[in-house]
C-alpha cells in the first residue's frame, strides 16, 4: 500500500487545480445523474477542451484522437479527485466513450478503431446499445434479431428495447443473430448500424420518472455493410460481454456515489422540521453514517480494483460486486433524501416547496432503474456466485435453437 | 502509489495460513479451548518466531517492527483458522501503548519479551468505551482499586495493560500475581479466547507507561489500533464463513441437485461477497491512514470497525443458513467463526457507539 504523491504528483495536482480553477466559467453545470440527452454546445466545447489536455480520454491513444498518455492510477485519481472536489463536469459520459470505446479498442479493427472512437470521444457520434429484445432481457443470449447475410451485407429485421438515448443517437452497437444454425450463444455477432438507415424505426418509451430515458427500436429490413461487424461473426456473445463489462463499471462510479453523497450531507444540513435540522437526529444520522461506511468502501474498492487492472491481475469475484453494491447505495442516498424531507419529500415536476429540482425523487426512481438496467441485481448474484464463487450454473433449459 | 497489499504482506498470509493449517486447525483448535478458553497450547511461540508476536515491536527491540496494516493481515489470517492467541492484547494493544508511552527504557523492558512471546499481556480497556456495573479503576497513593470487565486476552496473561482514571488518562502494566489483584474468569459465546474480570484492592502497580495523566494520545493509538485487529478478525473470519458456505452448498444434495445449484443458495454466497470486498478496502484504507496518523484516521477506523461489525454478523448469520441444520450442530464447527465474529463486534465499541464517533468526528452531533 503506497498512497504517497510523489513531487512528479504533487506538481501534476497543481496543474489540475490550475486549470479548473482557470476554466471554471467554461465548464457546463453538473446534475446528480448522467446525461442521457444529445450533448449541449457547451459540453462538446468542454469534452474537446478536457481532452486537449489530458482529462478525458487520457489513455486512448492519439491516433484514434484521445489523449495518449500511458496509464497512470495515481495521475487518473488525481484527476477525479480535483473534478470532484471542484465540482465540475468529466465531460461526456454514456454508452459512446464509456462502453462503445473500450470495447472497440479491444476487439475492433484497425479501420473501426480509426473511423469510430475519435468521434465517439468528442461527443460528435452519440451511440445507443441494441441489445435488450422483448424476449432477450436477463436471459439477453436469446437475441432474435435476424441479420441475414445479402451480396456485402446484412439485412437485419427484430425490435430492440430499453435503447437509452436512441432518439437522437447517430449510431447504434447491437448484438444480433447471424448464424441461425449455432447454438444459442454462437450465433450471435456484434454490429455498428448508422440510425439514418432506412427500416429503423424508434419508439420513445416512457418511464416511472415521467422522462422518456428509453425508447424501442424496431428494425425493418435494415441494410448493414457486414464490414460493420466487430470482431469475428458469431463472437458476438463474447464481444458483448466486454461491452457489458464496462456498462457495469460505469453504472457504479464511486465517484457519483460522493457526489449524490455530499448532496445528502448538504441537505441534512440545511432542512428543518420542527425546529430541528435532519443531522441532528440520531435516527436519520445514524442511516447517513451506515450510507457513508458504504461510499467510502466502495471508493477504496474502486481504487484497489484499478490497482489490480493496471497491474494486469485478475480480480476474482471481488472484481464483480461493483454494480450490485454501488447501484444499491445510490437508491439508499436518495431513499434517506426523501425521508428526510418528510411531506415535501414527494413534490415533484417543479412544484413549490420541492427541493433541488425534484433530483432526490428522480434519483429513488432513476437508481431502481439502474438497479433493474444493465444486469438486473439478480443476475448480477448469478454472476458473482457462478463466475466469481465457481458455483454451478444454472442449468440451461434450451442451449440450441 | 498502489492500492493493495504489498508482496510481502501476501507472503505473511501465507506463510501464516500455512502454518495454521498444518498446525492448528479447528480439531486441534477445540481440543486446546475445551481445556480453557483462549488455550493456544504453546503455538504462541512458534507464532512469535514467525514474527507475529513482535509484528509491531521496533527491530531494535526485537521484533519485525512491522505496520499497523501488516497486524492487519495478521488478524485476518488468525482468524481464518480462528486462532486461540493473545494476538490483540500483547501483540497489538499492549505493543502500541508501549512504543507510543513507554520510555525508551520502558520499551527495552518489556518489548523484546512481548517479541518472544515470553511476555503476554492482558488488557482492561472495556471501561474506556462502557462503564457498567460501576467498573473503573483509580489510583490512590500509587496503587490501584476498582474492577475492570470483560479483561481481553487474560487467558495465560503474566502481565495486565490498564488504563487508570476517568478517562484512562494513566497507563499501568500490572503483575499477574501483583498483590491486591484477583482475576475472575468470564466465560463468553467465543472459547477461542479468554476473558476475565479484574478487582484490584491497593494493587501494586509494576510499571507506569510515560507520564502519569499523560497518557491520553496513547491510550486513542492503543485503541484504535485495537479496533484494527478486530475488523481484521470480523474480515478474516467471515470470509472463512463463506468460503465453508460455498464448499458446503458444492456438496449437499436437495431435490435431486447440488443446493449451490439453487438460485436462492447462489444469491445468499453472492450477497455475502458483494459486502466482504468492499470492506476489505474499507480496512485497508483505514489501517494504512492509522500507521500514517492521517487526519481522517480516526474516522476511518471507526467506521471499518462499525461497518465491517454490520457485515460480519450478517454474513455468519447467512453461512449458517446456508449449511442448513448441520449450521447449527456442534460437530460442524462453523458456530466457531460465528461466535468470533459476534464477540469482536462488542469489543472496543460497538458499532452504534462508533458510528456516533464518527458523526462526533465530522462535527454533525452537537446538538
Amino acid at each position: 500500500m503506497d498512497l504517497s504523491y510523489s513531487a512528479e504528483y504533487e506538481s501534476f495536482r497543481e496543474e489540475v487545480r490550475s486549470f479548473l480553477e482557470k476554466n471554471a466559467d467554461r465548464a457546463p453545470k453538473v446534475g446528480l445523474l448522467m446525461s442521457v440527452g444529445k450533448p449541449s454546445q457547451d459540453l462538446l466545447a468542454w469534452q474537446d477542451l478536457l481532452i486537449e489536455n489530458g482529462y478525458a480520454a487520457r489513455n486512448i491513444p492519439r491516433e484514434y484522437g484521445g489523449y495518449g498518455a500511458a496509464p497512470d492510477l495515481l495521475k487518473r485519481v488525481i484527476i477525479d479527485e480535483e473534478f470532484n472536489r471542484a465540482g465540475m463536469s468529466r465531460g461526456m459520459a454514456g454508452q459512446g466513450p464509456d462502453m462503445l470505446v473500450p470495447t472497440l479498442l479491444e476487439h475492433g479493427s484497425e479501420e473501426q478503431k480509426k473511423g469510430w472512437i475519435r468521434p465517439s470521444i468528442r461527443g460528435e457520434t452519440v451511440w445507443c446499445q441494441g441489445y435488450s429484445e422483448p424476449g432477450a432481457g436477463s436471459d439477453l443470449a436469446n437475441v432474435q434479431t435476424r441479420a441475414v447475410e445479402d451480396g456485402d451485407d446484412f439485412v437485419i429485421n427484430g425490435q430492440k428495447i430499453w435503447t437509452t438515448t436512441a432518439h437522437h443517437s447517430d449510431m447504434m452497437f447491437a448484438l444480433v443473430r447471424t448464424e441461425p444454425e449455432a447454438s444459442k450463444h454462437a450465433g450471435l455477432s456484434y454490429i455498428l448500424i448508422p440510425m439514418k438507415t432506412a427500416g429503423i424505426d424508434v419508439r420513445p418509451l416512457n418511464t416511472m420518472t415521467g422522462a422518456a430515458e428509453f425508447n424501442e427500436v424496431f428494425l425493418t429490413d435494415v441494410r448493414v455493410p457486414q464490414a460493420n461487424v466487430v470482431g469475428q461473426r458469431g463472437e458476438g456473445w463474447k464481444i458483448a460481454n466486454t461491452t457489458l463489462r464496462h456498462e457495469r463499471n460505469m453504472l457504479a462510479s464511486s465517484a457519483q456515489l460522493e457526489g449524490s453523497l455530499l448532496g445528502l450531507i448538504a441537505l441534512m444540513q440545511r432542512e428543518q422540521c420542527n425546529g430541528v435540522r435532519a443531522i441532528d437526529s440520531p435516527l436519520l444520522r445514524d442511516r447517513l453514517l451506515r450510507l457513508q461506511a458504504r461510499v467510502l468502501a466502495l471508493r477504496y474498492h474502486d481504487m484497489r480494483m484499478l490497482t489490480a487492472r493496471i497491474k494486469g491481475e485478475r480480480g476474482g469475484a471481488a472484481s464483480l460486486v461493483s454494480k450490485l453494491a454501488g447501484c444499491e447505495v445510490s437508491h439508499q442516498i436518495a431513499a434517506l433524501a426523501i425521508d428526510v424531507m418528510g411531506e415535501l419529500g414527494v413534490l415533484y415536476e417543479g412544484s413549490r416547496y420541492q427541493r433541488a429540482d425534484g433530483r432526490w425523487q428522480f434519483l429513488y426512481m432513476f437508481s431502481l432503474g439502474l438497479i433493474i438496467g444493465g444486469g438486473t441485481a439478480q443476475i448480477q448474484k448469478n454472476i458473482i456466485s457462478e463466475r466469481g464463487l465457481g458455483m454451478p450454473r444454472e442449468p440451461q433449459s434450451q442451449t440450441r435453437r | 502509489m498502489d492500492f493493495g497489499l504489498s508482496d510481502e504482506q501476501k507472503l505473511l498470509e501465507q506463510t501464516l495460513r500455512r502454518y495454521l493449517d498444518e498446525e492448528l486447525p479447528i480439531t486441534r483448535v477445540r481440543e486446546l479451548v475445551a481445556e480453557e478458553p483462549g488455550n493456544d497450547g504453546g503455538h504462541w511461540k512458534d507464532l512469535a518466531e514467525l514474527g507475529v508476536a513482535g509484528i509491531l515491536v521496533p527491530e531494535e527491540h526485537g521484533g519485525s517492527g512491522l505496520s499497523i496494516l501488516d497486524a492487519a493481515v495478521a488478524a485476518e489470517s488468525l482468524a481464518w483458522n480462528v486462532a486461540p492467541t493473545p494476538f490483540l492484547g500483547s501483540a497489538v494493544m499492549a505493543s502500541v501503548a508501549l512504543t507510543t508511552a513507554g520510555s525508551s527504557a520502558q520499551q527495552a523492558r518489556w518489548l523484546p519479551r512481548i517479541a518472544t512471546g515470553e511476555c503476554r499481556i492482558g488488557v482492561a480497556a472495556t471501561e474506556l468505551t462502557s462503564r457498567r456495573e460501576d467498573a473503573g479503576v483509580s489510583e490512590r497513593a500509587g496503587r490501584l482499586n476498582g474492577k475492570s470487565l470483560m479483561v481481553l486476552d487474560a487467558t495465560g496473561a503474566d502481565h495486565f495493560l490498564v488504563p487508570v482514571g476517568q478517562t484512562g488518562e494513566s497507563l499501568a502494566l500490572v503483575d499477574a500475581g501483583a498483590r491486591g489483584l484477583t482475576c475472575e474468569r468470564l466465560r463468553t459465546i467465543d472459547r477461542t479466547r479468554g476473558f476475565a474480570e479484574l478487582v484490584f484492592d491497593d494493587a501494586e502497580v509494576a510499571d507506569w507507561l510515560g507520564e502519569r495523566g499523560g497518557a491520553e494520545t496513547a491510550v486513542c493509538h492503543m485503541l484504535n489500533a485495537g479496533r484494527i485487529a478486530l475488523a481484521a478478525d470480523i474480515l478474516g473470519a467471515s470470509e472463512r464463513a463463506i468460503e465453508l458456505a460455498v464448499a458446503y452448498a458444492g456438496q449437499r444434495e436437495q431435490f435431486g441437485r447440488v443446493i449451490g445449484s439453487f438460485q436462492a443458495v447462489k444469491h445468499m454466497c453472492a450477497e455475502m461477497v458483494a459486502e466482504l470486498e468492499p470492506a476489505r478496502a474499507l480496512l485497508w484504507y483505514a489501517a494504512h491512514a492509522l500507521d500514517g496518523q492521517q487526519e481522517d484516521a480516526a474516522l476511518m477506523v471507526a467506521h471499518a470497525k462499525a461497518h465491517l461489525s454490520e457485515i460480519g454478523r450478517e454474513i455468519v448469520r447467512t453461512a449458517t443458513e446456508v449449511h442448513g441444520g448441520v449450521g447449527f450442530t456442534d460437530e460442524q464447527n462453523l458456530h466457531y467463526w460465528f461466535k468470533r465474529v459476534g464477540l469482536d463486534r462488542q469489543l472496543l465499541g460497538g458499532p452504534d457507539q462508533l458510528r456516533e464517533q464518527a458523526a462526533l468526528l465530522q462535527g454533525w452531533n452537537t446538538a
